[in-house]
């Protein structure tokens, strides 16, 4: 009976015991002083920077750069922080190879950007350890702001909002602080617990009060919200994960992405984690590459992503592709799942039907493909799950099943505002549910300030 | 196969690259050893009277500042003369220039400003058989708080003087060094070829302070807790450099005089800009210091490859060329136009010609056109200044281009004039020479 790596089945001990340590460790290592200082160097302080309009949360980039070449890195952060105060996981988890790296003018001179999600990590970083809070509150407006939701939009929006005075109480379903950063990010890009160390640092400014465990639509609801608070801010993210819509997707062995990836950020022994002999994982976006790649890591001997679209159509960056490439993991594209192979209540293999565009539609060729697997990740995207707003008064507008927001975050009802994932527009970014979050907690300050 | 043998006032060298006077040169160890690297000559680290030699301070004696990537732009130094035995290093000049016969060895002197100091120095140094002698009347730190280095080159009586004693009292030829902390380098240039000198060399280093240390507010280099300033040198003193050898190439009273070219002198191009501008040699210090003696080797094939390209078959055929080019601006054509042109093909879409531009000079680069980030060049602003083209960090992605004669200027809806003319006889000139009727 094959062990380890050749176990079949799903099993956990697939590698040698110390070799999770080093599988796991950071994907990009930070700069020291001195790569810093280089890198730092390689800026041209560009005008209007096109990086700096490129960034979701419209971070000053030239200029925090330039403060790192010039032994400024505390004023660099607070370039940073001023903007996106998240800027720590997103100098981690920013795919900045498609956002301010891939318009670096260096990247369009010489196919080298300036490395700026590693001087945003290295300005970061500095501040963080010396626990280095830039921003006092306000003198108190007397009023008290809900937000439900400590992700990225929620955790943005409640700094923002204690900055002004306010008092912010966070409403989190889970046990944990932080939302995807926690729980939905691969482990290799926030080593060493970054996610709950910045959750730390958010709250240091005060006046905000995360209490875990309450769910809307369980715990409390909406309308509650709105009767108890000056203004309500939702960044629940999505709770819903996409069906196959494959016959035998509920069986043993077919697991949600999200739901993997969270488990392994939370497994305290990675060792004991099980993991399939040969997995296929269903999707094309950053969940799909994080669920396969750390199936790699803990030891799968197969691992394949299966798209129904080609190569260009992929969420997942370039970059992220070529990490999945480089970790082992074979990306085959045009192929949707049709059927789960079940053998003695377990999965076997998955049936695939090869796809090809119709003039503007996706339809199967009729071909067939059978993957032998014995365990399979859904990862085709999340949905929003409104259940949990039912029941809670006057409805909230939706546009395409996400809540709809106007330019500053307002919901259609009064005294509430959206960003982040669960808004209409959302772009499953961490750096985006941040300046989501950012803004609606302006106009929320604007609008209980100014009357 | 271009020829890049050197005779400067008689003395000659494998090739126009010597080492200057300065720590490099302090030994027959180093001197060698750049000898074995392919320097064509040295000027022996500066020698001093008879007796306990000077001492130097035992804490830091350079200084610095850096470009991108630490890239070392200026260098500072506070050591003084020469601090061993005048009898070592006699010994040491002999015995390497009996094994180097082909390379030059110009020996620096400073003695006090007394003839008995100079007339008892000069014969032991002719003994060693070198070459010639360089007069130290630069060194700006240190020994001119006792009379003598920059002391003397400050006064050109003074400089006149010492020359005339060195001249009467040896065979050897006069390298006279000039230093920059002056006013106006062609009065000691001058002094000195009143005093019969064979050459004068140039430049000596800057008075500087490179830093401050922040935390002790201490000037740097920092010697307990205090700092004084020092010889400035390295690549940013060469235009400085440059624009003093040619004063002196063109100045009617020293036109003719040999000039051994210093100043931050790194690469083949540097040195060839300096003879272009009426060096007969160069002298180099800081590259060395930064890069070891290795950098001759580049130099060597830079200059012999750059010569074969352009057809210049010896070092005569090169210096001096540009010296006729340099003028007053009184005499620069106010009828030339230039503007610049930015290459779309190269351009990064830095924004860095158009910001320059805009908030410092003439508002004539575009950063938008049609929504779209686009930097051109607004013909009716743009005066010619060249400010661009020094900000953009692509190399000949904006040039200036000249217009023809008869094109019209955008900006003052002139036609360009064929003619030369100067601020002369320009009609704004309150001093303008009126054409005679």
């Amino acid at each position: 009976m094959p062990e380890g790596q050749f176990k079949d089945g799903i099993a956990g001990g697939r590698l040698p015991a110390d070799q999770y340590a080093e599988n796991f460790s950071d994907l990009h290592p930070p700069l020291d002083h001195h790569e810093a200082l280089v890198e730092s160097d390689r800026c041209y302080f560009c005008y209007d920077a096109p990086c700096m309009n490129a960034c979701p949360t419209s971070i000053d980039i030239p200029l925090f750069i330039r403060q790192i070449s010039t032994g400024n890195p505390i004023g660099s952060a607070k370039t940073i922080f001023d903007q996106n105060i998240l800027g720590g996981m997103c100098a981690r988890v920013c795919p900045t190879e498609t956002l301010c790296e891939e318009v670096c003018v260096r990247e369009v001179a010489e196919g080298k950007p300036v490395q700026i999600g590693r001087l945003q990590r290295y300005a970061t970083d500095v501040a963080m350890a010396e626990h280095k809070q830039f921003y006092p509150r306000a003198e108190s407006t007397g009023k008290s702001i809900a937000v439900v939701g400590a992700g990225p939009a929620g955790l943005a929006a409640a700094h923002r909002l204690a900055r002004h005075g306010h008092e912010v109480t966070i409403l989190e379903a889970r046990p944990k602080a932080g939302g995807l950063n926690e729980y939905g990010i691969a482990a290799y890009k926030s080593i060493d617990n970054f996610a709950q160390a910045e959750v730390d640092y958010v709250t240091g400014i005060g006046g905000i009060d995360i209490q875990n465990g309450k769910a809307l639509g369980r715990d409390y609801q909406l309308s509650d919200l709105i009767r108890n608070y000056d203004a309500v801010f939702l960044g629940m993210g999505l709770g819903g994960v996409n069906a196959l819509r494959a016959e035998g997707e509920d069986a043993d062995g077919v697991t949600n992405a999200v739901e993997f990836i969270a488990e392994l950020r939370q497994a305290s022994d990675l060792a004991s984690l099980p993991v399939g002999r040969r997995v296929v994982v269903i999707g094309g976006g950053m969940t799909a590459i994080d669920a396969a790649v750390q199936s790699k890591l803990l030891g799968a001997e197969e691992v394949t992503i299966c798209y129904r679209r080609g190569q260009e159509h992929m969420n997942a960056s370039e970059f992220e592709q070529d990490l999945a490439a480089a970790n082992g993991v074979t990306i085959r594209h045009w192929l949707q799942p049709k059927r789960v192979i079940v053998e003695n209540g377990k999965v076997s293999g998955i049936e695939l039907e090869y796809t090809a565009m119709n003039g503007d539609k996706l339809v199967g060729t009729g071909e067939r493909l059978t993957l032998t697997a014995d365990q399979v990740f859904k990862a085709i995207g999340q949905s929003f799950v409104l259940a949990a707003l039912n029941g809670s008064g006057a409805s909230i507008e939706l546009e395409a099943g996400r809540i709809k927001v106007d330019a500053e975050g307002r919901t259609s009802l009064a005294n509430v505002w959206a960003g982040g994932d669960c808004i209409f527009g959302g772009d499953d970014l961490t750096v985006s549910a941040v300046a989501q979050g950012r803004d609606a907690a302006e106009s929320i300050n604007r609008s209980l300030t100014q009357g | 196969m271009a020829d890049i043998r050197n005779n400067f006032v008689g003395i000659k060298s494998p090739n126009p690259f010597w080492l200057a006077s300065a720590p490099p040169t302090d030994k027959a160890y180093n001197v060698i050893r750049a000898f074995k690297a392919g320097w064509g000559g040295v000027v022996w680290k500066t020698l001093g009277e008879e007796g306990p030699p000077v001492v130097n301070v035992n804490g830091p004696r350079y200084g610095a500042i850096w470009g991108a990537d630490r890239r070392l732009l200026g260098l500072n130094n506070i050591e003084l003369i020469t601090d061993r035995d005048l009898q070592v290093n006699l010994r040491e000049i002999k015995q390497v220039k009996k094994d180097w016969p082909d390379r030059a060895i110009v020996v620096s002197l400073m003695v006090p400003c007394v003839e008995e100091s100079w007339k008892a120095i000069l014969p032991v140094v002719e003994e060693t058989e070198a070459d010639g002698i360089e007069l130290n009347f630069g060194c700006p730190h240190g020994m001119s708080e006792r009379g003598m280095g920059a002391a003397v080159g400050q006064v050109p009586e003074y400089i006149e003087m010492v020359v005339r004693w060195c001249k009467a009292n040896t065979r050897m030829p006069v390298i006279t060094k000039l230093t920059p902390n002056i006013t106006d380098v062609r009065k000691p240039a001058r002094a000195a070829l009143a005093g019969g000198t064979d050459a004068v060399s140039l430049i000596n280093t800057i008075n500087s302070i490179t830093g401050v240390d922040l935390d002790s507010f201490a000037p740097q280099p920092t010697i307990d807790g205090k700092g004084s300033h020092g010889g400035y040198c390295g690549p940013a003193v060469k235009p400085i450099a440059m624009n003093m050898v040619a004063e002196i190439a063109r100045d009617p009273e020293t036109h003719g005089l040999p000039i051994s070219g210093i100043g931050g002198i790194t690469t083949w191009r540097d040195a060839a800009e300096f003879m272009a501008l009426g060096a007969g040699n160069v002298q180099v210090c800081t590259a060395a210091m930064t890069y070891g003696f290795k950098i001759v080797q580049e130099m060597i094939a830079g200059l012999e490859n750059w010569m074969d390209e352009k057809g210049h078959a010896s070092l005569d055929d090169i210096i001096g060329r540009a010296t006729p080019n340099v003028t007053d601006w009184q005499y620069l054509n106010l009828n030339y136009v230039a503007k610049a042109h930015i290459d779309q093909d190269a351009c990064i879409k830095c924004g860095r010609c158009h910001i320059a531009c805009e908030d410092t000079s003439h508002q004539a680069i575009t950063n938008m056109v049609d929504g779209v980030r686009h930097f051109e060049v607004i013909e009716a602003e743009c005066v010619g200044c060249n400010l661009c083209v020094n900000v953009c960090p692509v190399e000949n992605c904006i040039t200036m281009e000249p217009l023809a004669a008869g094109v019209m200027d955008q900006r003052t809806g002139k036609p360009v004039s064929p003619v030369y003319a100067n601020w002369t006889t320009h009609p704004n000139n309150p001093m303008a020479k009126v054409a005679a009727e």
